[in-house]
């Protein structure tokens, strides 16, 4: 698509990036463009970077022998941006203007033969201009750490655990604070609604319905996502991630799968419909399918929240001052358990639906860099901030309208979600569940977030009605209402496998272009679910718990 | 392919050489092109992931990762 923008002549000038650390490699990619247009200009990015590597580069000689302007800058710091700018205008106006170096290509040259002239020039260019190339001994040192058995896969395992203990640990005060903070701001409300002598049916749907799930997505799901992704943001400005696929790889070969999958799987936790879309990164159509249909295996930033609330509320001895540890380690387990089921599947639809061997994997895996703390917490911070603000907007206010109509039309003497929820009851009890918590999946097929405020305020509507300032309140709530560690137990596990939500599989459709794998992407992780759930809950019964 | 051949697959760890010739078609063929890999093309074998496979290959001054099977239609060279 690029390629032929720019050989259409439509753009006043192209703006070839390169990685100054790179060089070579980035000017066979420039040499072909400056063959299919004549107003290109070379930015050397990251120069900063690579000088601290040691590079050294003639760009007066570059700009030379290529007939380019050549721009050495430092965009994430903003340095030298202007003069690339300022280079681009005066290009697209006309001035200065020079052919560019064209590499010969004979006509009659096949794929193979021009691949090679532009290797050839590339290397060439290279030899001259670059007088030192970067020091990579820091780099191999590091990735021969990294990508060793050991210490190589305890590392990984260290972050991951660091990583959560850090997030639950420090979402606990201001998760607390916060739900405080609503919980008064919604007495308030209630007093003032009275004042104003409003209908107690609009109140009710307005502050018990709409502000309640809004303001509990708010305070549960904003402060371990506003944790976890910035630390996770810096692993990946470390380039790290691409080391995590390299020494996976082989277990996803095994699995009959791309390696890249790992990837894909590291962006579900932002989003499954954004690791969805990652996919493209994966070559084949087979493996692509694949990483697609198992994506939702991955807890996403809807139901991490709501796992590490269960986990805190069931697991860790007393939610205040039990230890953090245990938690992290339980969380660090159930993400395990998605990952084995991600390898599963994909093995299982390997020989039956997707047959196919593992094709072909090639991974570059980038120099690793200092990370920029500063910047990438804030912008990863902001991020967080306005998704977990939009979608408490988008769906959980609706939703908290909806269900709360739900909890108060009253058909014969049960409201209707009672109605639906002992509908399902036997059916859920199979499962270790219950009604409530079923129905609230169901309902929360929009949007993972509010499956955990619909199961609260299906027990509430029920009846035993109690503060909810806290994670305990909720605790003591979801007891008196029969739950045990085993319904707890079965909850976390249908809440890490069960259909993905709406958005993941309009995302599914659009990138596989199919309804029958669409549907298969909802059949199988919902299959999953039920099969895991009903096999623990049978289990812990033998064992009487 | 000549099993005593040299390929992309038997390069020890810390070796270089150089591309004779690629025996993948489609593609692969391209693929490894869009990275730079031709006939000539000096590589050297990094490092292994800790299966053994893919190892990691510095080309053209960027580090690569290549599965064993597709590595070993790239025949190498000691000599340019």
């Amino acid at each position: 698509m690029a390629a032929e923008y720019i050989k259409s002549g439509a753009a006043d000038v192209t703006v070839v990036v390169c990685d100054a650390a790179c060089l070579e490699r980035n000017l066979i990619l420039a040499l072909q463009i400056m063959n299919a247009s004549d107003s290109v200009i070379l930015c050397l990015n990251i120069i900063d970077e690579a000088k601290k590597k040691g590079v050294d580069i003639d760009v007066f000689r570059l700009s030379e022998l290529l007939c380019v302007p050549v721009v050495a800058c430092s965009a994430g710091y903003g340095r030298g941006l202007e003069a690339l700018m300022n280079e681009a205008a005066r290009r697209a106006s006309g001035g200065g203007f020079v052919p560019p170096l064209k590499v010969p290509v004979s006509p009659g040259a096949s794929f193979e033969e021009e691949a090679a002239a532009y290797v050839n020039a590339a290397e060439r260019i290279a030899r001259e201009c670059v007088k030192r190339g970067a020091d990579t001994s820091r780099d191999r040192r590091a990735d021969r750490m990294l990508a060793s058995r050991v210490p190589g896969y305890p590392i990984m395992a260290l972050f991951l655990i660091l990583i959560l203990w850090i997030t639950i640990t420090g979402a606990n005060v201001p998760s607390e604070l916060l739900s405080s903070l609503f919980s008064a701001l919604g007495e308030h409300l209630h007093a003032l609604s009275r004042a104003a002598a409003l209908p107690e049916m609009l109140s009710g749907a307005l502050i018990d319905g709409v502000y309640r799930v809004l303001t509990w997505v708010v305070a549960v799901m904003l402060p371990p996502m506003a944790i976890f992704f910035p630390l996770f943001a810096l692993l990946e400005d470390l380039g790290y991630l691409p080391r995590i696929a390299f020494c996976l790889d082989s277990v996803f070969r095994r699995a009959c799968a791309c390696g890249k999958q790992s990837l894909t799987m590291c962006m579900g936790f932002g989003c499954n419909a954004v690791g969805v879309s990652g996919c493209r990164i994966i070559d084949s159509e087979r493996e692509r399918l694949i990483a697609m249909i198992t994506n939702s295996f991955v807890p996403c930033n809807g139901r991490f929240p709501s796992l590490i609330a269960i986990i805190t509320m069931f697991f860790a001895g007393s939610a205040v001052t039990g230890g953090t540890l245990v938690p992290a380690l339980i969380l660090a387990g159930v993400i395990l358990l998605g990952v084995l089921l991600t390898l599963l599947v994909s093995r299982l639809l390997s020989v039956t639906c997707l047959r196919g061997v593992p094709s072909s994997f090639i991974l570059e895996l980038p120099p690793y860099r200092m990370p920029r703390v500063g910047r990438v917490i804030m912008e990863s911070l902001k991020d967080r901030i306005i998704f977990v603000l939009g979608r408490a907007a988008s769906v959980a206010a609706p939703a908290g309208l909806v269900i709360w109509l739900l909890a108060n039309v009253c058909v014969g003497d049960k409201s209707l979600f009672l109605h639906c929820a002992a509908f399902l009851d036997p059916f859920a009890r199979l499962c270790g569940l219950d009604g409530v918590i079923l129905i609230a999946f169901i309902l929360g097929f929009p949007a993972n977030e509010i499956v955990f405020p619909l199961i609260v305020m299906g027990y509430m509507a029920s009846g035993s009605v109690c503060a909810i300032e806290s994670l305990s309140g909720v605790r003591e709530l979801l007891l008196a209402n029969g739950w045990s560690v085993s319904t707890a137990i079965c909850t976390l596990l249908f809440t890490l496998v069960h259909w993905p939500c709406s958005t993941t599989l309009l995302t599914i459709k659009k990138e596989s272009g199919s309804p029958g794998w669409t549907a298969l992407s909802m059949l199988v992780p919902a299959a999953c679910g039920f099969v895991l759930c009903f096999a623990a809950a049978n289990i812990m019964r033998l064992f009487g718990l | 392919m000549n099993t005593h051949d040299l390929t992309l697959a038997s390069l020890p760890a810390g070796e270089s050489a150089y591309v004779l010739r690629i025996e993948s078609e489609g593609a692969m063929l391209r693929r490894f092109t869009d990275i730079g890999l031709v006939p000539g093309t000096r590589v050297r074998c990094e490092y292994a992931a800790p299966s053994g496979d893919p190892r990691a290959y510095l080309i053209h001054g960027a580090v690569i990762a290549v599965r064993a099977r597709d590595a070993r239609e790239v025949i190498l060279s000691k000599t340019i």
